[in-house]
C-alpha cells in the first residue's frame, strides 16, 4: 500500500478505447434496429456483449490493482467522490422525468381542460376534462373512437403490489445496511447472510414489478401508449426498475467477490459503492410511490 | 516592439467606440433600428428598447472608458512599476449596488408594459389564427369568414429566374384584414409543428403551439399594410410563410366583411351546382397554381413533391386520388388538404390534375361527390 | 510504481494513454477539428445568405447546416476545448501528478470521436440529418423529424456520458488531488471556475439525456410527452431543454472567465483585484443559471407571473457578471501593461463579451424580447458571447500556455496578425446582425426580404475573413510546435502559479511527488 502522495498513475490501458467502441456499436445497433434495419439487433447484441466484457475486465482490473495494494488512500478517496457524484447525476436524470410529471399535472392538463391562464385551449378539445389519472385523453374527447391516443382502461391502486414493493425495498435498505455493519466488523458469515437477504428482496421486488406490468398490459389496458398517464407511469417506474436490476446485479457481484476472499474490514469500497447505489434506488422508489401511485 | 502595440491599441479604441455609437447612428441612417410600429404597445416597447439601449451605451462608455484609459496611461512604456493594490470592500459594494439600482430602473416600466400586454380582456373582434406548414389560416370568430393566406412570391423570383418584386417574400395571396381603432384579440394555435405569428409593426409575436391556444391583442392606429413573418423554425419552408395585415378604417372593413360573407354565400350555392368539365378545369388550374405548384411544379413536372405529369396515382382510380388529396400522405410533405380546400376547389383540382400535363384521363368530379366522400369517412 | 517513463511510441501512445497531457492534447486537437467543421457549415450558411434568393442549397439542407453548425460548435468545439485545457492545466495548477481517474479520463475523450462520427453521418442518411435547430423543439424533432433523429438522440446520450465522466473526474481531481498547502482559496481562478462548471455539467447533462430519452419514446414507443392529443405539451420539451440549455451557456463561459482572470494579472503585472469576490461571483452566476431558463421562452405564452419571475432573475445575472468585468478592469488600472498576444485576446474578450452581455440584458426585458426573439439580434447576442467570448478565451489560453506545452515561444508577429484578422473579421461578421435583427430579419431562414441584403453581404464577407484567419491560426500553432525560440520555465516574467515551476516543455510526468505550497 503506497503512501500518500507517491501516486500511482496506471500504465497504458486498452480498456477505454475498447469501451468507447463497444458503447458506440451498442447505440448504433439500437439506432439501426429502431429504424427497422435487419442487422440492427445483431449489431446491438454484439455491441452489448462486447461492452459488458470490457466493463467486466475493467472492474476486475481495478479490483486486482487494489488487492495488489497499488491504490493509495488518495485514489480510494477519488473513487468515493466519483461514485458520489455519479449517483447525483442519476438523481438529476430522474428529476427530468419527475419534472415532466409535475408540469403535466400542474399546468398542461388544467389548460387543456379549460382552467387557468390558458383556459382558451379547451376550445380545441371540446368536452375534455382534466383528471388524474388521465383516463380520457383530449384526443378521445374530441375524436371519440378514431382517436390515436387512448387513455388507460384502469390504473394500478397504490395499496396492492406497489405497497408491498415499497415495504420490500425499504427492508432491503435496512438489510444492506446490516450487511455493511457486519463487514465492517469482519463478520463474513453475517455479511453474506444479510447480503443474500438483500438480494432476495431485490429480486422479489423485480418479480412483483414484472407481475404488475403484466397485469397492466394484459388486463388493465395500461400501456406506454395510454396517453400521458401511461407515458409518465412507465418511464418513471421502468427506468427505476432498470436501476434496481443494475443495483441487484452490483450487489450480487460483491457477494461473489466476498466469497472469492476480496474485501477487508476497512477496505471494501466495491461493496460500499453498490450499497449507496442501492439506497439511492430505494429513495427514488419512495418518491415514485408517493407521486406516481399515492397522490392521484 | 512597443510602437506596434501603440498602433494596435489605438485601432482597438476606435473599433470599440465605433461598436458602441455605430448601433444608434447606423440604425437611424439605414432605417434599421426596431420599428416604432402603429400601436400603443409597439411604441411602449420601442421606448423600452431605446431606454435600455442608452443605458447599455452609458455603461459601455464608463466601463470601456476606464479600460482604455488604463491601457493608454498605464502601459509598460510609461509606467515601469505597477501599483500592487487590491481588494476594496467599498468598491465591491458600490459596483454591486449601483447595477442593482440601474436594473430596478429598467425593470419597472418593463413590468407595466408586460402586464398590459397580457390583458386580453374585453376585445371587440376575435380572430383565430392557425399555423400550417407553411401557410396561415384566419377564422373570424362568429363571422363565418375564414381563409388561408399563402406566400405569393413566385418560385421564379426565388430561384432568381425572374426579377424580385418590391415585397419579395413578404407578400401573400390574401392578407388578414382588420379595422383600425378596435381591440382585436388573436387566438393562436398550430395544426402541425410550432410556428410563431409575428408582425413587428404591432409588436405582436406569439408562438402557435399545436394543441394549445395562446392569446394576444392589438389596437391599430392608422390604416395601412403591415408585414411580418413566421418566427419559429417550422421545417423546410419556415422562411416562406409571411404574414400581411391590412388595416382599414371601420367603413371599409365593414364593406370588406360583407363582401366576404357574400362570397361564402355564393360558394355554398356553387357547391350545390354541377359544373361543366371546362369550368372545373379552369377553376382547378387556379387552385393548383396556388396550392400545389410550389411542390409539384407549375407544369406538374414535380420538385419537392412527386411529378403530376404521368403520375400513376393521377392516372389511376379517381377515388384513390381523392382519398390521397383529402387525407394526405402521413410523414411526407403531402398534407391532408381535406380541411384546407373547399369541396368545390377539391373537385376542381382533382379534375384538373387528371387531365392537365398530358394526363388525358378526361374524367371529373363535382363538389357534392367530394362532400359525400368526406361525410362517409 | 513511481518510476518515470516517457510516452509510449507510435499511435498506441494516443489510443491507450492514461496521461493527462496526452489526453488534453487530443481534446484540443479534436475540438479544433470540430471548430473547422462547424465553421465550414457556418460558411455554407453565410454563402447562401450572401444575397436574397436561393442560390446554393435547398432550404431543407440549409436547416441541416444551421442545426449541425450549432451542435458541432457547442458540443464539439467549445466544450471539448475547455475539457482539454482542464486536462492539461488543472493537475499542474493544483500540484497533482495526473487526473484523479486517468483511465476514465481517456474513455471520456474517446467517446467523442465516435459520437460525432455518428452525428455527422446523419447528414448522409436518407431523409437527411437533423434539421430542427440545435434546440430541437418538439414536435418538429419528433413527429415531423427525419429518421436519422434516432442516431442524433443516441449521439447526444453518449456525448452526455462523456461530459459527465469528465466532470466527475475534474471534481475528484480538484477536491482530492491538491498538493499539501493548496487550500481551496489558494487555487487559481481557472481551477475554481472549472470546479463550478463541473457541477453545472453533472447537474444538467443528465437532464438533457432525460429529455432526448422522452423524444425517443415519443418517436418509437407511442408515448405522448410532447403531444397534446395524449395530454402532453410541446412546451414541456422546451422547459426541460432550457433547464439544461441555459446552464449550458454558462458552462461555455465560466472557464473562459478563469482563463482571462489568469492572463490579465500577468500582463498588467498586478495581482487580480478581488480574488474572493471573483469566486463568489462565479458561484452566484452558476446558482442563478438554474432559475432563468424560461427567458428563452418568453413568447410561448407562460403565465404573466412566471414571465416576470424569469425576467427579474435573468436581469440579476448582470450583477455578478458585472463584478467580474469590473474586477478585470480595476486589475488593469494602474498596472504596467504590455500587449502580448494572450493579453490582446483577453482585452478583446472583456470588451466584446461585455457588448454581448449587454445585448443579453436587452433580451432579458420580456416585452422587448417579443420584438427581438428569434431574430438575428439574438444571433448577434450569442455570437458576441461565444466567439469573442468562449473562442477568444481559448485562443488566449493557447497563446498563453503553448510555450509551457511545447517549449517554444509563439512568434508574436504571427500571433498579433491572427488576433487582428480575427478581431476585425468577427466584428464585420456579427455586428451588422444587430441591425438586421432589429430591422426584423428572423433567424433560421435561407432567404430574406430585400431590405436586409446589404448587411447580410457585409456579414458574409466578414465570415470568410474570420474563417480564413482560423486557418492561419492552425499554421501558427503547427509552426510553433515544430520550432521557435526556446521557452524558459517561467515563460512570462510575472506569471504566477505552480505550472510555471516546471520546465518548458512540461515533462511527461509532473509532480509525481507533490510540491510544497
Ligand atoms: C456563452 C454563452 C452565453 C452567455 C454568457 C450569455 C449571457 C446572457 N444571455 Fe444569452 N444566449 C446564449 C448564450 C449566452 N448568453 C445563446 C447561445 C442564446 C441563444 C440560444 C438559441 O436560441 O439558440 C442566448 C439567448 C439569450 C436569450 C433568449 C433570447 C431569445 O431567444 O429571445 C436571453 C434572454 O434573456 C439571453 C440573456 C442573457 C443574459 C441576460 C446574459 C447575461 O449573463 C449577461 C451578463 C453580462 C453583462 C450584463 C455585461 C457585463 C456587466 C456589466 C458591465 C455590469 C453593468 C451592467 C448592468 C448594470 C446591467 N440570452
Ligand atoms: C461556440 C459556438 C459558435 C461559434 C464559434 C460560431 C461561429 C460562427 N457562427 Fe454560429 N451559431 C451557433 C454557435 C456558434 N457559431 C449557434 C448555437 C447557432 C444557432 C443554431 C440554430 O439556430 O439552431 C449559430 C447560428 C449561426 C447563424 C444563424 C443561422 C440561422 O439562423 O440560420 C449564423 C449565420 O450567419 C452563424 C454564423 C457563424 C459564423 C460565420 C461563425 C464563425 O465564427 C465561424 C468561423 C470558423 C470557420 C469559418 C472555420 C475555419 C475555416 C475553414 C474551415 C477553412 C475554410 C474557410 C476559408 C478558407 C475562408 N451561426
Ligand atoms: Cu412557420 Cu416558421
Ligand atoms: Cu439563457
Amino acid at each position: 500500500m503506497s503512501a500518500e502522495g507517491t501516486y500511482y498513475v496506471p500504465e497504458q490501458s486498452k480498456l477505454p478505447i475498447l469501451a468507447s467502441l463497444a458503447l458506440f456499436l451498442t447505440v448504433f445497433g439500437a439506432g439501426l434496429w429502431l429504424n427497422g434495419s435487419s442487422n440492427g439487433p445483431w449489431v446491438f447484441a454484439f455491441g452489448g456483449l462486447f461492452f459488458s466484457g470490457v466493463l467486466y475486465t475493467w472492474f476486475a482490473t481495478a479490483a486486482r490493482e487494489n488487492l495488489a495494494g497499488m491504490n493509495s488512500a488518495q485514489l480510494k478517496r477519488s473513487y468515493v467522490w466519483g461514485m458520489g457524484w455519479f449517483i447525483f447525476s442519476e438523481v438529476m436524470f430522474f428529476a427530468a422525468f419527475f419534472g415532466a410529471l409535475f408540469y403535466v399535472r400542474a399546468f398542461a392538463l388544467p389548460w387543456l381542460g379549460g382552467e387557468g391562464d390558458k383556459a382558451v385551449t379547451n376550445e380545441l378539445w371540446n368536452g375534455f376534462q382534466a383528471t388524474w389519472p388521465l383516463m380520457v385523453t383530449p384526443d378521445q374527447a374530441a375524436n371519440g373512437d378514431s382517436a390515436i391516443f387512448k387513455g388507460p382502461g384502469e390504473v394500478i391502486p397504490w395499496n396492492g403490489l406497489p405497497l408491498l414493493n415499497t415495504i420490500l425495498l425499504m427492508l432491503s435498505s435496512v438489510t444492506v445496511h446490516f450487511a455493511h455493519h457486519a463487514l465492517k466488523h469482519d463478520q463474513r458469515k453475517k455479511f453474506h447472510n444479510w447480503l443474500i437477504a438483500t438480494l432476495i428482496l431485490g429480486v422479489a421486488f423485480l418479480f412483483f414489478q414484472a407481475e404488475e406490468y403484466w397485469v397492466a398490459y394484459t388486463q388493465l389496458g395500461l400501456t406506454l401508449e395510454s396517453g400521458i398517464y401511461g407515458s409518465t407511469f412507465f418511464l418513471l417506474t421502468g427506468f427505476h426498475g432498470l436501476h434496481v436490476t443494475l443495483g441487484t446485479f452490483m450487489l450480487f457481484v460483491q457477494l461473489v467477490r466476498s466469497y472469492r476472499g476480496h474485501f477487508k474490514a476497512d477496505d471494501h469500497f466495491g461493496f460500499e459503492a453498490s450499497s449507496w447505489y442501492w439506497h439511492f434506488v430505494d429513495v427514488v422508489w419512495v418518491g415514485l410511490f408517493i407521486f406516481v401511485y399515492v397522490l392521484v | 516592439m512597443f510602437k506596434k502595440d501603440k498602433k494596435g491599441l489605438y485601432s482597438l479604441v476606435v473599433a470599440a467606440f465605433a461598436s458602441c455609437s455605430a448601433m444608434a447612428e447606423e440604425g437611424a441612417r439605414w432605417g434599421l433600428n426596431m420599428t416604432e410600429g402603429v400601436s400603443d404597445t409597439s411604441r411602449e416597447i420601442y421606448g423600452l428598447h431605446m431606454d435600455i439601449f442608452w443605458w447599455c451605451v452609458g455603461i459601455g462608455v464608463v466601463v470601456f472608458g476606464v479600460m482604455f484609459y488604463s491601457m493608454i496611461a498605464h502601459r509598460r512604456s510609461v509606467r515601469k512599476e505597477a501599483s500592487q493594490f487590491h481588494e476594496s470592500t467599498t468598491l465591491e459594494i458600490a459596483w454591486t449596488v449601483i447595477p442593482v439600482i440601474i436594473l430596478v430602473i429598467m425593470a419597472l416600466p418593463a413590468t407595466k408594459t408586460l402586464v398590459d400586454i397580457y390583458d386580453t380582456s374585453d376585445s371587440e373582434i376575435d380572430i383565430q389564427i392557425t399555423g400550417y406548414q407553411w401557410k396561415w389560416r384566419y377564422d373570424y370568430v362568429g363571422q363565418d369568414v375564414s381563409f388561408f393566406s399563402n406566400l405569393r412570391t413566385s418560385q421564379n423570383e426565388i430561384q432568381g429566374v425572374a426579377q424580385k418584386g418590391e415585397h419579395y417574400l413578404l407578400e401573400v395571396d390574401e392578407p388578414l384584414v382588420v379595422p383600425t381603432g378596435k381591440k382585436i384579440r388573436f387566438i393562436i394555435t398550430a395544426n402541425d409543428v410550432i410556428h410563431a405569428w409575428w408582425v413587428p409593426a404591432l409588436a405582436v409575436k406569439k408562438d402557435a403551439i399545436p394543441g394549445y391556444n395562446n392569446e394576444a391583442w392589438t389596437v391599430i392606429d392608422e390604416p395601412g399594410i403591415y408585414r411580418g413573418q413566421c418566427a419559429e423554425l417550422c421545417g423546410r419552408d419556415h422562411g416562406f410563410m409571411p404574414i400581411v395585415v391590412q388595416a382599414l378604417d371601420q367603413a371599409d372593413y365593414d364593406a370588406w366583411l360583407a363582401e366576404k360573407r357574400q362570397e361564402a354565400e355564393t360558394l355554398r350555392e356553387l357547391m350545390a351546382q354541377n359544373f361543366s368539365f371546362e369550368e372545373l378545369m379552369e377553376r382547378g388550374e387556379a387552385v393548383y397554381q396556388r396550392n400545389c405548384a410550389a411542390c409539384h411544379g407549375p407544369n406538374g413536372e414535380g420538385g419537392v413533391g412527386k411529378a403530376i405529369a404521368a403520375s400513376p396515382i393521377v392516372r389511376g382510380d379517381i377515388n384513390a386520388q381523392l382519398d390521397l388529396l383529402v387525407n394526405g400522405v402521413p410523414g411526407t410533405a403531402m398534407q391532408a388538404f381535406g380541411n384546407q380546400l373547399n369541396d368545390l376547389d377539391m373537385a376542381a383540382v382533382l379534375t384538373y390534375t387528371r387531365s392537365a400535363f398530358g394526363n388525358n384521363m378526361g374524367d371529373s368530379m363535382q363538389a357534392v361527390d367530394v362532400y359525400q366522400y368526406k361525410a362517409a369517412q | 510504481m513511481g518510476e518515470h517513463h516517457g510516452p509510449a511510441k507510435g499511435i498506441t501512445r494516443w489510443l491507450y494513454t492514461t496521461n493527462h497531457k496526452d489526453i488534453g492534447s487530443m481534446y484540443l486537437w479534436f475540438s479544433f477539428a470540430m471548430f473547422l467543421l462547424g465553421g465550414m457549415f457556418a460558411l455554407v450558411i453565410r454563402a447562401e445568405l450572401f444575397q436574397p434568393g436561393l442560390q446554393l442549397v435547398d432550404p431543407g439542407f440549409f436547416n441541416q447546416m444551421t442545426t449541425m453548425h450549432g451542435l458541432v460548435m457547442v458540443f464539439g468545439a467549445v466544450m471539448p476545448a475547455f475539457v482539454g485545457l482542464a486536462n492539461w492545466l488543472i493537475p499542474m495548477m493544483v500540484g497533482a501528478p495526473d487526473m484523479a481517474l486517468p483511465r476514465m479520463n481517456n474513455w471520456s475523450f474517446w467517446i467523442l470521436p465516435f459520437a460525432f462520427a455518428m452525428m455527422v453521418a446523419t447528414l448522409f442518411m436518407d431523409g437527411g440529418g437533423p434539421n430542427f435547430g440545435w434546440t430541437f423543439y418538439a414536435p418538429l424533432s419528433t413527429t415531423y423529424a427525419p429518421p436519422s433523429v434516432t442516431f442524433f438522440i443516441f449521439a447526444v446520450h453518449i456525448m452526455g456520458a462523456s461530459s459527465i465522466m469528465g466532470a466527475i473526474n475534474i471534481i475528484a481531481t480538484i477536491l482530492n488531488m491538491r498538493a499539501p498547502g493548496m487550500t481551496l482559496m489558494k487555487m487559481p481562478l481557472f481551477v475554481w471556475t472549472w470546479l463550478i462548471t463541473a457541477y453545472l455539467l453533472i447537474a444538467v447533462m443528465p437532464v438533457l439525456a432525460g429529455v432526448v430519452t422522452m423524444m425517443l419514446f415519443d418517436i418509437h414507443f407511442g408515448t405522448a410527452f410532447f403531444d397534446a392529443r395524449g395530454g402532453g405539451d410541446p412546451v414541456l420539451f422546451q422547459h426541460i431543454f432550457w433547464f439544461f440549455g441555459h446552464p449550458e451557456v454558462y458552462i461555455m463561459i465560466l472557464p473562459a472567465f478563469g482563463i482571462v482572470s489568469a492572463i490579465i494579472p500577468t500582463f498588467a503585472r498586478k495581482p487580480l483585484f478581488g480574488y474572493a469576490s471573483m469566486v463568489y461571483a462565479t458561484a452566484s452566476i452558476a446558482i442563478l443559471s438554474f432559475i432563468v431558463w424560461a427567458h428563452h421562452m418568453f413568447t410561448v405564452g407562460i403565465p404573466v407571473a412566471g414571465e416576470l419571475f424569469f425576467m427579474y432573475a435573468t436581469m440579476l445575472i448582470a450583477v455578478p457578471t458585472g463584478v467580474k468585468v469590473f474586477n478585470w478592469i480595476t486589475t488593469m488600472f494602474r498596472g504596467s501593461i504590455t500587449f502580448e498576444t494572450p493579453m490582446l485576446f483577453s482585452i478583446a474578450f472583456v470588451i466584446l463579451f461585455t457588448i454581448g452581455g449587454l445585448s443579453g440584458l436587452m433580451l432579458a426585458i420580456a416585452p422587448a424580447d417579443f420584438q427581438y426573439h428569434d431574430t438575428y439580434f439574438v444571433v448577434a447576442h450569442f455570437h458576441y458571447v461565444l466567439v469573442p467570448g468562449a473562442i477568444f478565451s481559448i485562443f488566449a489560453a493557447v497563446y498563453y500556455w503553448l510555450p509551457k506545452w511545447c517549449g517554444h515561444y509563439v512568434d508574436e508577429a504571427l500571433g498579433k496578425t491572427h488576433f487582428w484578422l480575427s478581431f476585425i473579421g468577427l466584428n464585420i461578421t456579427f455586428f451588422p446582425m444587430h441591425f438586421v435583427g432589429l430591422a426584423g430579419m428572423p433567424r433560421r431562414i435561407p432567404d430574406y426580404a430585400l431590405q436586409f441584403a446589404d448587411f447580410n453581404q457585409i456579414s458574409t464577407i466578414g465570415a470568410f475573413i474570420f474563417g480564413f484567419s482560423q486557418v492561419f491560426f492552425l499554421f501558427v500553432v503547427v509552426k510553433t510546435i515544430r520550432n521557435g525560440k526556446k521557452a524558459t520555465a517561467k515563460v512570462w516574467d510575472s506569471a504566477e502559479g505552480l505550472e510555471w515551476t516546471v520546465d518548458s516543455p512540461a515533462p511527461y510526468h509532473t509532480f509525481t511527488t507533490p510540491p510544497k505550497v
